[in-house]
């Protein structure tokens, strides 16, 4: 049986253009203009979802996209949302949540062991240790609505960024008149409307016309402001991607939701808003049913009966919950056709019928109190009952936006008091609800808008709200054998929320959370304000008393890959890096940075690479690309004193030309950076930090220089520059084929800082110990950085040169011995601790830090940094694994490594100071819970005297 | 996000400022006791309010003082590093949230 109406002006169809689709399996016909929710309701389809908990058949409830019924699996989508979503050709559509599809579906059986589901389920049943990972196994095959397919296309959706004067939210007649004057008083307008097409909604069509041919205001239809965020930042999630829209000023008219009354088998299919009805036939030329019952409680009721009644729908009945009459002429024009009007009446009963659907639905008289005399029920037959008893404010945005309400009882709706700056409300949330007002109080709000951005004066004066009551206080009616659905998404009856407050969850944030109403898809848009109701009822108190719920982002569910957008991972690459990857190196990070691990070479293993890369260093030259350091250059006659005061060590007195190692700390004294300092000329520094504290250390650096006041400069050159270490015995005498500079020990002592040209290239060259051989730093501009690379590592290659990577870096400084900061020290570790007091001028007037050590130094280490060594056939125990002595943690490793040079493991371990002498056994604990015998030892491990960094080893 | 006015750059958002904690007075380390050094090198009062912070715009690395009120999130005034060394005006009390 088709439901599709006589065509009508109006709607958005093309009648000459069929579209066949499938549900469930089974072939269907819709038409261009169809949505997937109107398309089946046309085809008369009985329901069209299960729900999320008793799996009892639904059919379309708001026809507005904020009721969860209308999710669909749509060509292996999930929870595609049917109201809001053309209908396309060989649409391939099915239900959610089903086992074994939707009109078999196996879960239905729940239905009938509701007993056995009580109101904070969840709670209770996970209260169990014993029992969790059952119901766990049990909730997770039957929670969850559509299904994620795994193997779907990755879609790109990079995020827009937005700017306007005005926002609009809204594109009703309120919204609409607001982008208007906000658009004539000067302002650049985006307006924002859920709606699949912008149709005013009620609206003038000339006031429609008018916004649309604005060439100042930007229409965002079909699209959902999902959250406000600080200073007007809202983003709008349309299809395809997220809007971060930024505004100047912000109109919220984003409207009231209809509500549904409550009472028996309220959620049978067939039941739904009169609004969406109304939609329904308007839009998609479908009647709700062949022959309707409306429950009413307001004006609303009485107009849509008489649409539907002109598009060829029977009204069987106008169930009137009030006593009285209200004057219009709407409700003159229903007597006039003859329309039955129950007045005092109350649904009691909607009537199952055997497809599951709405067969009919029982009244009963009701008094002034809402008693309803079900003794004196009668029954009503007709096919669908259309629900018009009131509507909630959509007051989210405003809410999350910082405004405050109050729940008006003339209105029995929230309305906004006290706006934030830039935040102006209208229209029927803001309780306006006769046509013209609404006009009027947009052009009010879209006037003030643009005057808070400075266009224009604001004009008009506040609206009068409405002082006809467009909701009814009380919708809710209780009945003996419940199954009075109060929250559709999460199937929570009056009961349920009943015994939740009797469980002491009484207030609307715990209510929410203890019975989940409001936390379905819908977000409570259907359920929160009967929630209220019922709550004020069990304490006897009105509804401003118990306030709302808070609002927070997202308004309406946002797929997430709106919300990923772009991946989008900046990383840093150095000058060389084309190189590096010429070479074979296996990555790795290093803050934002790649490094090379090492370099593989074909027909060697991992360990092997690395092992001749160590080598190579030790037995000839070795190059690394170290440009991931912080560089950074302080000129300026106070250059020194910084240095003196941000550093441990002393700088004041460090020659032109020499360089020294550099220890950072923060003001409790423990280590946070190290580098090295090279002064070029008495009011000019360079120096290094480590690659991951680049960023950071420089910020520090420019705050205390700021604060203090003195006069130097700095500037951060980390990315102007790169830097090679070129070290081994043979490294001097293939860098002197290629520099001016003389690198003789006379002319270029160990620790010196030379300025000059490598490879034709301006250099800084320094010589530095880091892995312990001879060696050079050479820092040239980043541009040139490549050239000198090819020229240093081609000089080498007839010397068998081997570039190496951070790995082998590693074993080399351990070897001899040098802490990483942030891998051997850690949040906590000061230099007492570290054994590099040595690097510590205590005799400084002032340094960063040095307060606290002194008082550290008083108190003495509460653990050491020391060297340990294992025999070379004992298996190598990981960092981090602990070092036990008399049972209790004594220790940890920080570094560990084989050293093919020594013959033996070696590392650091940070150690209780009474175990902390060289030559102590101790036993680290591995992760099989096998001890290990280590023995402390002093470092530096290799060439303990460190005669190859300084002497003329080589060359 | 939010907007923060820098005196330097005008409004930027917030994602291009670095945050730099509270501006706290250190007392003279010389003069000081232990107890009175380890209290403000440790302790931090999280009690919203009105406060003086650090705030830097990191494209450009400058550093300025933010009078803001933590209650509302709301900056009142900023002042550029100096001010510090200067001394910055008693902050006046929160408004009510």
């Amino acid at each position: 049986m088709t439901h599709r109406l006589e065509a009508h002006a109006e709607e958005w169809l093309d009648r000459t253009a069929p579209l066949r689709f499938t549900f469930e399996g089974r072939e269907y016909q819709g038409y261009s203009g169809d949505t997937i929710s109107s398309a089946l309701a046309a085809a008369g389809v009985p329901y069209v979802a299960r729900s999320f908990k008793y799996h009892r058949p639904r059919g379309i409830l708001s026809f507005a996209n904020h009721d969860s019924n209308t999710l669909f699996q749509v060509d292996g989508v999930p929870n595609v949302r049917g109201d809001v979503t053309w209908l396309r050709d060989r649409m391939r559509v099915s239900a959610v949540n089903t086992f074994g599809g939707l009109w078999r579906d196996r879960a239905r059986v729940l239905d009938r062991f509701a007993r056995l589901l009580p109101v904070g389920f969840y709670y209770k049943a996970f209260h169990s240790k014993a029992l969790f990972p059952r119901w766990e196994r049990m909730f997770r095959t039957l929670t969850g609505l559509g299904k994620v397919s795994l193997g779907a296309p990755r879609e790109a959706t990079p995020k827009r960024y937005g700017f306007c004067d005005v926002l609009v939210i809204g594109g009703g007649p309120s919204g609409l008149a607001a982008a208007l004057a906000a658009a004539q008083a000067g302002a650049q307008v985006a307006l924002a409307d859920e709606a699949l097409r912008l149709t005013g909604n009620g609206a003038p069509p000339a006031l429609v016309r008018a916004v649309r041919d604005s060439a100042s205001i930007t229409l965002f239809p079909a699209t959902v402001a999902a959250g406000y965020y600080a200073d007007h930042w809202v983003a709008l999630a349309q299809q395809a991607r997220m809007t971060k829209m930024r505004a100047g000023a912000v109109v919220v008219a984003t409207g009231v939701i209809e509500q549904p009354a409550v009472f028996r088998n309220n959620d049978l299919p067939g039941v739904m808003l009169a609004s969406g009805a109304a939609r329904l036939a308007a839009r998609h030329g479908v009647a709700p049913g062949r022959r309707v019952v409306i429950i009413a409680a307001n004006l609303d009721a009485y107009a849509t009966c008489l649409e539907l009644h002109a598009r060829g729908v029977q009204v069987a009945a106008i169930v009137d919950l009030r006593a009285v009459a209200e004057s219009d002429a709407a409700v003159s024009a229903c007597a006039a056709l003859g329309l039955v009007v129950l007045r005092a009446h109350a649904p009691y009963e909607a009537v199952r019928g055997p497809e599951g659907t709405v067969a009919g639905l029982t009244v009963a008289p009701v008094n002034e109190a809402g008693h309803v005399d079900a003794s004196a029920q009668r029954r009503i037959d007709c096919d669908a009952i259309l629900m018009s008893v009131g509507w909630a404010a959509a007051m989210q945005l405003y809410l999350q936006a910082g405004g405050s309400t109050r729940f008006s009882e003339e209105l029995q709706q929230f309305v906004p008091v006290d706006s934030p700056p830039g935040i102006f409300a209208a229209g029927r949330m803001n309780g306006v609800y006769d046509l013209e007002s609404r006009l009027a109080d947009g052009r009010r709000a879209g006037s003030q808008a643009a005057a808070h951005v400075g266009f224009g004066v604001p004009s008009g004066t506040a609206v009068a709200r409405s002082t006809r009551c467009p909701s009814h206080r009380f919708p809710i009616f209780d009945h003996p054998e419940a199954k009075n659905f109060v929250d559709f998404d999460e199937d929570l009856q009056v009961k349920d929320l009943e015994n939740a407050a009797q469980e002491g969850f009484d207030s609307s944030e715990l209510l929410k959370r203890y019975s989940t109403v409001g936390m379905g898809p819908s977000q409570g848009k259907h359920s929160n304000m009967n929630a209220l109701r019922i709550l004020a009822r069990i304490r006897g108190v009105g509804v401003e008393q118990l306030g709302l719920t808070t609002a927070r982002p997202m308004y309406h569910p946002v797929p997430m890959k709106l919300l990923a957008g772009r991946s989008f991972y900046p990383e840093r690459r150095t000058p060389c890096d084309a190189q590096h990857g010429a070479l074979g190196a296996v990555w790795m990070p290093a803050g934002n940075w790649r490094r090379p691990e090492y370099y593989a070479v074909s027909g060697e293993s991992r360990a092997q690479s690395i092992d001749a890369e160590v080598h190579a260093v030790r037995s000839s030259v070795g190059l690394i690309d170290v440009g991931t350091l912080g560089k950074i250059e302080v000129y300026g006659p106070d250059s020194a004193e910084l240095l003196d005061r941000v550093y441990a060590g002393r700088f004041s007195d460090l020659k032109v030309g020499m360089t020294r190692y550099g220890l950072m700390l923060d003001e409790s004294g423990v280590i946070i950076d190290d580098g090295v300092i090279a002064r070029l000329g008495e009011e000019l520094f360079y120096f290094t930090t480590t690659t991951g504290g680049s960023a950071t250390v420089f910020r520090e650096l420019l705050r205390l220089n700021a604060l203090w006041g003195l006069d130097c400069t700095l500037v951060n050159v980390t990315g102007h520059r790169a830097a090679f270490n070129f070290a081994g015995p043979s490294s001097r005498g293939i860098l002197q084929q290629l520099t001016d500079i003389d690198l003789r020990d006379e002319a270029f002592p160990y620790l010196a800082v030379r300025s000059g040209q490598v490879a034709g290239a301006p250099a800084r060259l320094m010589r530095v110990g880091f892995v312990g051989e001879l060696g050079f730093e050479i820092h040239v501009a980043a541009g040139r950085g490549r050239e000198v690379w090819e020229a240093l590592h081609s000089a080498g290659l007839p010397l068998a040169l081997r570039p190496f990577g951070v790995e082998a870096q590693r074993v080399l400084r351990l070897e001899k011995g040098h802490f990483i900061v942030g891998q051997d020290t850690d949040g906590l570790t000061d230099p007492l601790e570290a054994s590099a007091m040595w690097a510590v001028a205590m005799k400084k007037p002032f340094f960063v830090g040095q307060r606290s050590l002194r008082i550290l130094q008083a108190r003495g280490p509460r653990q050491k940094l020391v060297g340990i060594e294992l025999a070379a056939t004992a298996p190598l125990p990981k960092e981090c694994h602990l070092i036990i002595d008399k049972g209790a943690i004594a220790g940890r490793v920080t570094s560990v490594t084989h050293s093919r040079a020594l013959n033996k493991s070696i590392g650091l371990a940070m150690l209780s100071p009474d175990l902390a002498q060289v030559g102590r056994d101790i036993h680290i604990r591995t992760d099989n819970g096998d001890m290990l015998a280590a023995r402390v030892a002093a470092p530096p491990f290799y060439d303990p005297k460190n005669l190859r960094q300084k002497a003329d080893a080589g060359a | 996000m939010k907007i923060l006015v820098c005196p330097l750059n005008g409004p930027r958002p917030a994602s291009e400022f670095a945050y730099g904690g509270e501006v706290r007075r250190s007392p003279d380390p010389n003069t000081c006791s232990d107890a009175e050094w380890s209290s403000y090198v440790f302790n931090r009062s999280g009690s919203p309010g009105v406060k003086y912070e650090w705030w830097c715009h990191i494209a450009s690395g400058f550093w300025f003082v933010v009078l803001r009120d933590t209650t509302r999130d709301v900056v009142i005034d900023t002042f550029p590093a100096e001010a510090v060394r200067r001394g910055l005006p008693t902050p006046p009390a929160a408004a009510a949230p």
